[in-house]
């Protein structure tokens, strides 16, 4: 399993690859399109500034590059976010594989802080004909993963897990070969690792 | 519903640990990485490593052991100490660091948060602040592990980090550090009121009473805390399910 994580102006990325590592998955870090194309899977990963981001994967082609993609794509937090329409964070346009605005934040009172940090409950998977989405085979809802964000995906027709802070959003979304993770499958423990395998079987 | 935390903290020398664990076996009690695992495995949160070397080569040392800790385990991870400017901060990240604790540095110098934060994002740097509850009844920050006072306070001094772009604080005091009496819940709740970021309070923590009295009295986000965990005087488990059972939401 060859799988390309794609390298561009966000932090975080070196976790992910050491978590495909721990799964025995032949990772590379890399922007060459060559690269990405050939492997088997692709993560889109990151934490960062949706604008800044966005500037960088448009003036070195990655954009059109990622939304070229035929392999099973993950996108994980702002890596979600920037495969959505358009970001509040920065105003600016995003990649529109999911068809649905990314919006920040605006507590209804002072027990949410921005950002959410830390471990929330993942639940309401999508049952596909009866099935588990693949993404959340052998997980649980009510299981833990780990959140970093101050912006987030509402619940829209690509919604395949919710989470609730101050309201249910998007926790994950999926649509054809693309899924995304808001929160960080790369730092959630074992829940985290079962997400990644599930996504690299 | 988001978690409460645990945070355990290590301190860091020439790349291991420096106060005594005893939980596990002694060949592996100064490793900072197996520690973190076993860490990890009882059900800890989030990990906070303090690098207490001051050479340059200690450093050195200090970015190659984040880079194991990156490598072996799976859940969140801040560093601090020895950070004074952007490419520190760049380095550790690199590393597989997932955030950044700035204390002194900071203080001496605040555009460093603007910085990381425009450079890296705001959820990447944590502020740290040591203060001291005064004889005239103010919160004095403290330079340098509370070696020297300063002439701001602290939730002042909070506020500022938070326009300037901290995702969270991390506010020890200094009459609590130690004592095992407590938390400094009554600033901790000031703090946590006032400010939008998350709060982690650090400082006191001896029974596990004071786990509970944190985030409901003192307001915390987070609780952080060496001693109690390294010396297994409160097995982080045990700790959790009492939490759970007193009705804290705790990632069990």
């Amino acid at each position: 399993m060859r799988v390309a994580i794609i390298k561009y102006n966000a932090g975080n990325i070196y976790s992910v690859y050491c978590a495909c590592r721990r799964l025995g998955c032949d990772a590379v870090i890399t922007d060459d399109p060559a690269t990405i194309r050939e492997a088997d899977r692709v993560i889109f990963p990151g934490v960062g500034e949706a604008k800044a981001a966005m500037e960088y994967l448009n003036q070195k082609g990655l954009a059109d590059l990622i939304r070229s993609l035929t392999q099973p794509v993950l996108g994980i937090c702002i890596g979600m976010q920037l495969l959505c329409s358009h970001s509040e964070e920065g105003d600016v346009d995003c990649l529109g594989i999911f068809d649905v605005p990314v919006i920040r934040f605006r507590p209804s009172s002072k027990d949410f802080k921005v950002p959410q940090m830390g471990w929330n409950t993942i639940e309401r998977f999508l049952q596909d004909e009866g099935n588990t989405n693949s993404l959340f085979v052998n997980l649980h809802e009510g299981d833990y993963v780990y959140y970093v964000h101050s912006y987030h995906v509402p619940l829209c027709a690509y919604t395949i897990a919710q989470t609730d802070y101050d309201g249910f959003y998007s926790a994950a979304l999926h649509k054809g070969n693309f899924w995304a993770t808001q929160f960080h499958p790369e730092k959630s423990g074992s829940v985290g690792e079962q997400i990644l395998r599930n996504f690299l079987s | 519903m988001l978690a409460k935390r645990i945070i355990p903290c290590l301190d860091v020398k020439d790349g291991t640990t420096v106060k005594g664990v005893q939980f596990i076996n002694f060949r592996d009690a100064g490793d900072p990485v197996e520690l973190g695992k076993q860490y990890s495995l009882m059900g800890a949160d989030e990990l906070v490593y303090l690098d207490i070397t001051a050479s340059h080569e200690g450093r050195r040392t200090f970015t190659d052991l984040v880079r194991r800790i990156a490598a072996e385990v799976s859940i969140p991870f801040t560093v601090g100490g020895g950070i004074h400017e952007l490419a520190d901060v760049e380095r550790l990240l690199a590393a597989g660091a997932d955030k950044v604790s700035v204390n002194s540095s900071a203080l001496r110098r605040p555009d460093l948060i603007t910085e990381i934060a425009e450079r890296f994002g705001r959820q990447e740097c944590v502020c740290a602040i040591d203060a001291r509850l005064e004889d005239d009844g103010q919160w004095r920050c403290y330079l340098n592990g509370g070696r020297i006072p300063t002439d701001r306070f602290l939730f002042e001094w909070a506020h500022e980090a938070q326009e300037r772009g901290a995702g969270e604080i991390l506010f020890t005091s200094m009459n609590h550090d130690g004592s095992k009496q407590g938390f400094a819940n009554e600033a901790l709740a000031r703090l946590s009121d006032e400010l939008t970021i998350p709060i982690i309070a650090s400082g006191g923590a001896g029974f596990r009473e004071h786990f509970l009295d944190v985030f409901t009295k003192g307001h915390a986000d987070a609780a952080l805390a060496a001693s109690v965990f390294h010396f297994g005087e409160i097995p982080i488990p045990a700790l959790k399910h009492y939490l759970a059972d007193n009705g804290i939401n705790v990632r069990l």
